[in-house]
Order: structure tokens, then C-alpha cells, then sequence
């Protein structure tokens, strides 16, 4: 997510490809060093959609389609 | 007599002068405040219009169906809370059913739907210091995403961080009765729709 554009692909790849593996890693890290918060988007069992917070790329799901990155959030005012 | 009837006359416009002015000179400041026009720096309308589209596509790809129809015809997201204990850990509240309403850019406001009890305000943003276009703030559907995210996400953590304050600091109490009565005649038209869908038989 961006301020003035909403969402830009920032990579795209299949893990299972050792390469695009690694690229999705080194993006995956860029973001969270940037101080972006990552979050993949899913299903319960029951129907509900939840968000779940992931903070490397081990956490997240292996049936996960995409993973979101977001500012960190701060207390406003 | 004529002497006493113009001096009240007199003492009554004067009152009411003291009175009714700073009201009026307020409300002429807030007019004239509101017809003023602020220039941004490099603000493309254009662009954030683009920008809000594309946020609503995501927002409506990570939601359920009830929500995007809730934030696309009421302009807010409930979202239910998942703290035993709370959202304010407090004794009052534990136990309770309790959810959250996510308005764009406004503070996430905690409430109890049995009584529509407001319990707090938790001011949270998501400011991007890098300003890619020279703004720090989220289309509006991207603070709506990453309120929801947070919350159903970490809501402990996003409550932590968040300034906590009580109802009523920048949400008005009023405007937020009104939208709880809103989605409660939202939800029984919805249901009735639904119960309407079960109950016919579509046509071949």
C-alpha cells in the first residue's frame, strides 16, 4: 500500500522455484527493513477472513497467494 | 411606562447580544475556515481517485462479502473484538461480546453491541515516511485494509499501540449511535433479503 497510488506489486514468483525463492525472500526482507508491517489475508475454517501478521518469510503460509505490506502503525493524535 | 418598556427592550438585546455573539462569530469562522482554500503541495486529484479505486479492489479482495457491502453502503467496517478480557482489560468489560467500528482516517471506536455502550477510542495511524507523492496518508480504503488487518490480525498489538482515549475526543458520540442504528437497520433489511433469497425459487 502507498500513500497516492493504493497497491503496487512489488514481486511476484513461485517458492517452489529456487530462484524466484530467493527473490521473493530479499523483497519480503526489504519491505520489513523498511518498517513495513506484513499481513496474508485468509479464510477460517468457519468462513470469517482474517488477517495474520507474519514477521519473516517462514510464517507465512504455504497455500498463501500474496502478502500484504503496509506502514507500520503509530498512535495518532 | 414607555421609558421602562424601551430600557428592558434595551437590557434584552444587550443580553442577548453577549450572548448569541461569540456563538455567531464562531459559526462565521468555521464558514469562512471551511470555504478557504488549502493548497497541497503536489495533490493530484486525479490521482488519489486512481489511488482510492485501486485500494477498494484490494479491500474488497481481503474482506468478506458482509463487510465490503457494510463499507461500500455505510462507509465503516464492524469488526468483532477477540480479547477475553477486553478491549480495555478492564473487569466491566470481560467476558463481553464487543466489537470495534473502522472508519477511514478516524479513530477506531470499541463498543458493546448488546447496549451500543461506546467503551473508547484508539487513535491509530499508518503514516509512510518515505511520501511518495508527498504525502504520508493512505487512500482512504488502504487505512480502512490496515485497520482490519491489524485488528483481526495482532488486535492486542494494534490496541497497544494505539492512543487510547475516551469516546467522544474526534468521533462524535451522536454520529456514532446514528451509524450503529444505521447498521442494525442495515443487517435486518439484509437478513430479510437473504431469508427472501432462501424462501423463492429461481427462475429457470
Amino acid at each position: 500500500m502507498k500513500p497516492g497510488h493504493g497497491e503496487v506489486l512489488i514481486a511476484e514468483g513461485d517458492v517452489d522455484v529456487p530462484e524466484e525463492h530467493d527473490e521473493l525472500v530479499a523483497a519480503f526482507r526489504e519491505q520489513l527493513d523498511a518498517g513495513m508491517w506484513a499481513a496474508v489475508p485468509r479464510a477460517t475454517p468457519g468462513g470469517r477472513r482474517e488477517a495474520q501478521m507474519v514477521s519473516s518469510f517462514d510464517d507465512v503460509p504455504p497455500d498463501a497467494d500474496r502478502v500484504i505490506f503496509f506502514p507500520r502503525a503509530a498512535g495518532g493524535q | 411606562m414607555l421609558l421602562a418598556i424601551s430600557a428592558s427592550l434595551i437590557v434584552i438585546l444587550v443580553l442577548l447580544w453577549e450572548v448569541g455573539w461569540p456563538v455567531a462569530a464562531e459559526k462565521i469562522a468555521r464558514w469562512r475556515a471551511g470555504r478557504a482554500i488549502v493548497e497541497i503541495e503536489g495533490y493530484d486529484p486525479g490521482r488519489e481517485r486512481r489511488a482510492e479505486q485501486r485500494a477498494r479492489t484490494l479491500l474488497r479482495s481481503c474482506v468478506n462479502e458482509e463487510e465490503w457491502a457494510m463499507y461500500r453502503d455505510l462507509g465503516f467496517i464492524r469488526v468483532w473484538g477477540g480479547l477475553s478480557q477486553g478491549p480495555m482489560g478492564d473487569r466491566d468489560s470481560r467476558g463481553t461480546t464487543y466489537a470495534y467500528i473502522i472508519y477511514p482516517h478516524k479513530p477506531i471506536v470499541a463498543y458493546l453491541p448488546q447496549t451500543r455502550r461506546l467503551l473508547s477510542e484508539y487513535c491509530v495511524a499508518f503514516p509512510d515516511d518515505t511520501r511518495p507523492y508527498g504525502s504520508a496518508r493512505l487512500p482512504d480504503s488502504d487505512d480502512v485494509l490496515a485497520k482490519w488487518m491489524a485488528l483481526t490480525g495482532d488486535e492486542r498489538r494494534i490496541i497497544a499501540t494505539a492512543n487510547m482515549h475516551l469516546p467522544g475526543r474526534q468521533v462524535d458520540p451522536k454520529q456514532i449511535k446514528r451509524d450503529l442504528w444505521r447498521l442494525a437497520k442495515w443487517e435486518q433489511a439484509r437478513l430479510r433479503e437473504q431469508r427472501r433469497g432462501a424462501g423463492s425459487v429461481p427462475a429457470p
